[in-house]
């Protein structure tokens, strides 16, 4: 609604064949604003963010996002998805080049960027997230929460205004899920616009400006973290969030 | 110090040669005597064959030291007790076997054709080859140069394809089938995948159509049919004509197979490429056909192979590839009742192309190993 909003979605609503997955659906993100979405299974966040760079079409409704619609136009889309970087849960790296060439590879078709300079964007990359000398190693070579922040370092390389997480940690084994969000927590100190989904509370609490719960294709509950945790509104959260602090 | 830091080693019986001939060949009684067997064979058999194919056997002159100049020189149709096989008549026709009918004083066309043919699968073949991408550059122009030299023109005098014959046209024929049906196959595997139903339904309509109908009927199709479709004046190549329905066919299959490929590559690898800005040919050709390609790597070798052994079916529209030369030489009189040793060498040359392109691909899986499982190993 407001100027400054970054994305906008406007009564979005989306199926699954006759699965109704997003009804109704409205958020608007200020730029440099942390959105933490969670929900049980099955609730539409992931499709949601996947709206949001249209690996997912929305049949109804508007998405706005850095001012440019999105519709059935393609330059617009490519546009938008030069924009937006995604970290997915299984991480996608492309299995055939080395940690390097996964990272130089979009500045370089994409962008245009000569090869030394995207080489040298994607060791500072890799920097940033603390595995600069696994950059001849090839994905399966590495550990999951290595190639995580591997996956980070690929979308940033794109020089993105936004992030999405899409259940970043969710197919990480326990003791790596805490190098992946230091990354993540660094990025968003560094007033990084993002939008994550994930079951990691504490992340949440630390990080997040404002925490959208989901459930059954809606947006049940939007507030700031410390109303949210301590005094939610509606009943399905309550539970929700017993039983995910629970266990 | 205690025992368990000692390095344990392996039992002295399951190492070392002993050790692989007990485990592998005299396991337990039935592998033992399955063994021995086979070794039995082997000893009947080896000395057989190489007998007659090399001791007994006649290369340029016969027993008495003539030089054979037909079969009835033959040592084993002089003798029967005193020959093996009689490659005189491989030596009397290799001109034909090699070139077919090509005019002699033009045959060092061919012949450098050949020597650019090798340096041009070089590149291909050694990775680390110096300068590989100079080299590249030429394995791309090769089919232009090798067509102005073996057909004529740029000051060549042109030599008709009616001319051409044996290896060269199992050559021209396999290796521009092969090399063409490559990036149509390619295509046409995208376009059946297509979100477009037109380009979709029309990819699936010519694989189905060109993998149901058999290669002979193809080919007569190319050579009965094909002049039909091209504007009057235009006289089609019969070689050409044979090319295009070769070409056709081997598409076909190759896009199945890399269609098999392609559908083994996860969405997340598509969505990944999107999430970075990548239009859909980028996201092709650097993300999904690079994997895909890789994985169908033992379909499309064994595909070509089928191709490249295919080829002897243009015998039927009158085209002497290796095979038909062969054929054409056992009705000669001169040579009657020679097929063992004619056939012999025909399916020599084939295995030799064949077993090369087999442990090529062997090569190229070794080489694309690296990194292509994605789990933690």
């Amino acid at each position: 609604m407001s100027a400054e909003s970054i994305i906008s979605l406007k009564n979005v609503n989306k199926w699954f064949g006759d699965f109704h997955v997003l009804q109704d659906v409205n958020l608007e993100v200020k730029k440099k604003e942390r959105i933490v979405v969670c929900g049980p299974s099955g609730s539409g966040k992931s499709t949601m963010i996947r709206c949001i760079n249209r690996l997912e079409e929305h049949q109804e409704g508007s998405i706005v996002v850095d001012g440019i619609e999105l519709t059935g136009n393609l330059k617009n889309i490519d546009n938008v998805r030069k924009e937006v970087g995604m970290v997915f849960q299984q991480f996608n790296l492309f299995p055939h080049l080395s940690v390097k060439e996964n990272i130089t590879l979009a500045p370089i078709w994409v962008k245009k960027m000569p090869k030394a300079e995207a080489e040298e964007l994607a060791m500072r990359q890799l920097e940033i997230v603390k595995i600069p000398e696994q950059a001849n190693k090839y994905p399966g070579q590495l550990s999951g929460g290595q190639q995580q922040r591997v996956a980070i370092a690929r979308s940033l390389a794109m020089n993105p205004n936004i992030m999405l997480f899409d259940e970043p940690t969710s197919a990480l084994d326990p003791e790596m899920i805490k190098e992946v969000l230091d990354v993540m927590v660094d990025l968003a100190n560094g007033g990084m616009t993002m939008i994550v989904v994930t079951h990691e509370m504490g992340f949440a609490k630390t990080v997040a400006d404002r925490m959208v719960f989901m459930d059954e294709g809606k947006i049940v509950e939007e507030a700031n973290p410390d109303k949210f945790f301590n005094n939610p509104e509606s009943d399905r959260t309550k539970l929700f969030l017993s039983q995910i602090l629970h266990q | 110090m205690n025992e368990m830091n000692e390095v344990r080693k392996p039992p002295v019986a399951t190492t070392g040669i002993i050790g692989w001939l007990r485990i592998n060949l005299f396991f337990n009684w039935t592998n033992s005597l399955i063994t021995l067997f086979v070794i039995y064979c082997l000893y009947q058999f080896i000395p057989w064959i190489l007998d007659w194919t090399i001791f007994s056997a006649d290369f340029k002159y016969n027993y008495l030291g003539e030089q054979i100049t037909n079969q009835e020189m033959c040592s084993r149709n002089l003798d029967p007790e005193n020959g093996g096989a009689c490659w005189a008549v491989i030596y009397v026709r290799f001109y034909q076997f090699i070139y077919g009918f090509y005019p002699k004083v033009e045959v060092w066309r061919v012949n450098v054709a050949y020597f650019m043919l090798a340096l041009a699968l070089l590149p291909l073949l050694y990775a680390k080859l110096p300068y590989r991408k100079y080299f590249l550059y030429f394995t791309y122009i090769f089919p232009v140069i090798a067509y102005f030299l073996l057909n004529g023109g740029f000051g060549f005098t042109e030599v008709s394809t009616n001319k051409w014959g044996g290896l060269l046209v199992t050559l021209v024929l396999g290796c521009t089938g092969i090399a063409l049906a490559f990036p149509i196959g390619i295509m046409l595997a995208l376009g059946r995948r297509s979100k477009l139903p037109v380009i979709s339904m029309m990819c699936t309509l010519f694989i189905e159509f060109i993998r149901g109908v058999p290669l002979i009927t193809l080919l007569f199709f190319g050579m009965v049919m094909l002049p039909l479709f091209l504007p009057e004046g235009i006289d089609m190549d019969g070689l050409v004509r044979v090319l295009v329905a070769v070409t056709l066919f081997q598409s076909a299959y190759m896009a199945e197979v890399i269609r098999g490929g392609l559908q083994a590559i996860p969405p997340g690898q598509y969505e990944a490429a999107k999430s970075l800005g990548m239009s859909y040919w980028r996201m092709n050709l650097l993300i999904i056909l690079p994997q895909a390609i890789r994985i169908s790597i033992p379909p499309i070798v064994n595909t070509s192979i089928g191709l490249f052994k295919d080829t002897t079916l243009v015998i039927i529209v009158g085209i002497l590839d290796l095979l038909g030369i062969g054929r054409g030489t056992l009705a000669d009189t001169n040579w009657l009742g020679l097929s063992y040793e004619i056939y012999f060498f025909v399916s020599l040359v084939f295995f030799i192309f064949t077993f090369g392109m087999s442990r090529y691909s062997l090569y190229l899986e070794k080489k694309l190993k690296t990194g292509i499982n994605m789990g933690a190993d």
